[in-house]
């Protein structure tokens, strides 16, 4: 009798668990809330805030004199502040809101400022590669947020050392809404025009790293040289620094590229896997380079070529295959090493940390290279290996557009924010180093 | 045979050094040094600004015969002055001998910085 009554509770309970099962099959497929895809974007959001605060500043702060590196940490903190303020005050409705008339396939509009007319129970209205099972509105903002934060921060490499601080604020509220917002806005938005002719970009490989990279370039030009440059970058300080950041860069790329399908699936584990592989070929690549033409491999070396593998298979990530990776960290490493190390020495401009030699440079191959390696075997596009001539033309196409769009917007920007409050810090200022300058706190004191 | 010491700002170490440089000093030895003082200044931590005496300089010294030393002064006074207060001071002092420890020579040959 005891024995039926269990048989009897067990049946009942998995007659309770199918039936819903049974129900959901036949009504009509309205999107749902997919408590793993939300779990898993809740946590890449947050490996994305981690590649800005710390991964970033200790990556660029390891990098400059010992009298600079709160600069950079204050630079990388404001901008996480003032962004985010920026993101959901109109940041967010002016990049994937819509906007009626000609503007539309241009910049969303003010229907979702203040995030207002949307409720925490709404489902995001952009997915990747699960149509039905996605993950809240709410949830889909703080995770792209994270990305408009992190654009304008690594510009900091472009301009470090020598930036006056309200300068810097200035221009990056102004960046942000100018420059990432539309450019985000045509490649990601459901109304873009370039994601309407079929461009592809996975987790920002031209709307964070061309687009930040070409600006890098842009303001290193303007702002000019840092006292006492000489073609080749004065000493990083810190070494375990730069080494340091650069892992938790690696670790919240994971958040940034397998989380770009907005989903816990297959396609994450993909986009995660080729992300690794191609971080892991660069830095190989980047060190055997250094150990052959320079004698020695460097830590900052193998650091600088595991990030230029980062930014490169960014685009790529949702799209190739292992073997396309491969390819792009060779090529990544190969490219960026030229441009930083001969390229920049032979016109001697001041990009301080490579901003444009690595993100730039890295961003515009990973553009190109997902038009020659674009894998129907991953999603349903293909690139030119798989002859498919169209989607290279498209992607060059992009890349011509926002390197444009980037290169005039960003210079007629910094012209502006030059008139209104400065650029450039005086030379005394400058020869004290920012962080007493700017800030009246140093980071390293022999007061015991 | 002369020391030269001398205790100027950081932000002006990289024109002093090149000033001795031009000056046929081609090497010197320096370290950072905090003096305590009187030359006050604020410095804020978590909102409260608190006063404090420490002041932070380098030390730049090297050792050369006596011709050099007239026109190492005027270099480090050229380059390291501001025309403000905390611009720092040189020391001269006397050297008797010195010995290169790698195969014992003496007197001013020893130096690193040849006539």
């Amino acid at each position: 009798m005891k024995t039926m009554k269990y048989i009897l509770s067990i049946l009942a309970l998995l007659f309770v668990s199918i039936v819903p099962a049974i129900a959901q099959g036949t009504a009509s497929a309205a999107p749902v809330i997919s408590a793993g895809n939300t779990a898993w974007i809740i946590m890449a959001s947050g490996l994305v805030l981690l590649m800005t605060i710390p991964g970033l500043a200790l990556f660029y702060g390891g990098l400059v004199r010992q009298k600079n590196v709160l600069n950079i940490f204050m630079k990388c903190f404001f901008a996480m502040a003032i962004i985010t303020l920026q993101w959901v005050i109109f940041g967010y409705s002016i990049t994937f809101g819509s906007s009626t008339g000609f503007l539309k396939p241009f910049i969303g509009g003010f229907d979702w400022a203040f995030l207002r007319n949307i409720k925490i129970t709404d489902v995001s209205p952009y997915f990747v590669s699960q149509p039905h099972e996605r993950i809240p509105h709410i949830l889909f903002i703080i995770y792209q947020c994270m990305f408009a934060v992190i654009t304008p921060a690594l510009i900091i490499g472009a301009f470090a050392e020598r930036i006056k601080f309200s300068g810097y604020v200035l221009f990056i509220v102004l960046w942000a809404t100018f420059v990432y917002d539309p450019v985000a806005h045509w490649i990601w938005s459901s109304d873009g025009w370039l994601y309407k002719l079929g461009a592809l970009d996975f987790a920002g490989g031209t709307v964070v790293h061309i687009n930040a990279g070409i600006a890098s370039l842009v303001v290193a030009l303007m702002i000019g040289k840092r006292r006492h440059y000489r073609n080749s970058p004065l000493p990083p300080h810190n070494i375990p620094f730069v080494a340091i950041g650069t892992g938790l860069l690696w670790f919240g790329w994971i958040g940034f590229n397998a989380g770009s399908g907005l989903a816990a699936d297959g396609l994450a584990a993909s986009a995660f896997l080729v992300t690794h592989v191609a971080a892991a070929t660069a830095a190989l690549t980047w060190a055997v380079l250094d150990w052959v033409l320079n004698k020695k491999p460097t830590v900052v070396g193998i650091a600088t070529g595991a990030v230029a593998g980062l930014a490169t298979i960014t685009q790529a990530a949702g799209f190739v295959g292992i073997g396309g990776a491969i390819v792009i960290g060779i090529a990544a490493s190969v490219v960026c090493f030229y441009m930083v190390g001969f390229v920049k020495v032979r016109f001697g401009y001041d990009d301080t940390l490579d901003a444009f030699g690595v993100h730039g440079v890295g961003g515009i191959i990973g553009c190109l290279l997902t038009g020659v390696f674009a894998s129907p075997a991953i999603q349903n596009y293909s690139g030119l290996l798989y002859g498919n001539f169209h989607q290279m033309w498209i992607q060059f196409l992009m890349f011509l557009v926002v390197t444009i769009y980037s290169l005039v917007v960003t210079y007629i920007l910094f012209k502006i924010v030059d008139k209104l409050v400065g650029v450039r810090v005086t030379d005394k200022e400058e020869a004290m180093g920012l962080d007493f300058a700017l800030h009246h706190e140093t980071a390293y004191t022999s007061i015991d | 045979m002369k020391k030269v010491e001398a205790i100027i700002r950081k932000a002006q170490f990289e024109e002093v050094k090149d000033a001795l440089h031009e000056a046929d000093i081609d090497f010197i030895t320096y370290w950072d040094v905090t003096g305590v003082g009187n030359e006050k200044s604020g410095s804020i931590f978590r909102a409260k600004v608190y006063e404090t005496r420490f002041i932070q300089r380098r030390v730049i010294s090297f050792v050369c015969r006596d011709q050099f030393v007239e026109p190492a002064i005027e270099a480090i006074i050229k380059s390291a002055k501001t025309g403000e207060m905390g611009d720092g001071k040189i020391f001269i002092s006397e050297i008797t001998d010195s010995v290169r420890i790698r195969n014992g020579e003496r007197g001013p040959e020893a130096l690193y910085i040849k006539e």
